[in-house]
């Protein structure tokens, strides 16, 4: 590209659009995708769990997701209400 | 202990091929035993970039069906003493590979090669999970282009869940990431993702940048692997991806444009 079109602005940088477009698509599919053995360990853990209290199975989520050098694993329970 | 090496990407046309030749090439080159194999059942491809077209008699297919010893099917290259590839068959029928029939032919290979370089097709089918199901490595090989990086993404998050080292609990598949086709200029004009980019994209550590390069399609043209392209960056970047490969300690190169003139800058060119 020479000077001429960028003064001309014949040209846009689109990297830099093709790099934000990336960031946002792979963060979504990363979380949408997650491991193979999610839903049986949700399953598994939400058998267990209702042993001891009334849970209702939308109430309860797993999920995972990469941190720098760390996976986090997520478990996210709602307790029905004591009253 | 053979290392088994898987050479993918999920999206096609990225330079799978082109890059398991010119590896597989490479470690022979290096005194390595090496053996690379075609998993595109049905577009066979390796053989043509290897040029040994005119020498196959037994492919993978009739190994595993039985009908051929493997020592039949195996063709040894011409370029390199080391060498040998193991061409894929072009039956349409899609189930021919069977998980039993690839682990016996690997457990065998495993047996004689150092190396065993393994060329997956493209998507993610019974074929590329077949070819990338024993790697102990992965090379993921990019370009500097969305769909491409997508589709590595998508191909990184299967490594980790599908191969045999996920299955059983293994110290998991170490992931290289390869960008082919890059252009510096392009990069330089803010026109091409760069290799910073695309790294911190899909956080997985870069064993080299191959530059885009007319070379690629001389060397496939006459089916001489791109390593054996003279003194050309295409085959000097192949190397330096083999010498790190193996442990060595190489800086990048070629991944600064050449500097132009003044008048060239003004009027573009």
């Amino acid at each position: 590209m020479s000077i001429l079109d960028y003064i001309l602005g014949s040209r846009k940088k689109t990297a830099n659009v093709a790099k934000d477009r990336l960031k946002l698509i792979l963060a979504h599919e990363r979380e949408a995708g997650g491991p193979d053995f999610l839903p049986a360990l949700q399953e598994e853990l939400l058998t267990v769990i209702a042993k001891y209290i009334p849970v209702d199975k939308n109430n309860i989520k797993v999920s995972m997701e990469r941190k720098g050098d760390f996976e986090v694993l997520e478990l996210n329970i709602l307790f029905p209400d004591q009253h | 202990m053979a290392r088994v090496i898987v050479i993918t990407s999920g999206k096609g046309g990225v330079g799978k091929t082109t890059t398991s030749a010119a590896f597989a090439s490479g470690l022979a080159l290096r005194g390595h035993k090496t053996v690379v194999i075609d998993f595109d059942v049905g577009l066979r491809n390796l053989d043509l970039i290897m040029g040994c077209e005119r020498r196959v008699v037994y492919d993978l297919i009739n190994v595993i069906q039985g009908e051929a010893k493997l020592q039949q099917a195996l063709i040894k290259d011409k370029h390199c003493e080391n060498l040998y590839v193991l061409p894929t068959s072009q039956t349409r029928d899609k189930d021919a590979l069977t998980v039993e029939g690839v682990t016996a032919v690997m457990d065998e290979l495993r047996k004689n090669f150092d190396y065993i370089v393994c060329d997956s097709p493209a998507g993610i089918e019974s074929g590329a999970l077949m070819a990338l199901y024993h790697a102990d490595e992965a090379i993921v090989v990019t370009n500097p282009e969305v769909s491409s990086v997508r589709d590595s993404d998508r191909i990184l998050g299967i490594l980790a869940a599908r191969s045999r080292r996920a299955e059983q609990g293994e110290e998991p598949v170490k992931e290289h990431l390869l960008l082919t086709r890059y252009s510096p200029k392009r990069v330089e004009d803010g026109e091409m993702l760069s290799l910073e980019d695309v790294k911190e994209l899909l956080r997985t550590p870069l064993l080299g940048v191959i530059p885009e390069s007319e070379v690629i399609l001389q060397a496939s043209n006459q089916g001489i692997p791109a390593v054996h392209m003279g003194n050309s960056d295409v085959a000097e970047a192949y190397k330096d991806v083999v010498a790190r490969f193996l442990g060595e300690e190489k800086p990048l190169r070629f991944i600064q444009a050449p500097k132009v003139g003044f008048f060239k800058k003004l009027f573009g060119g």
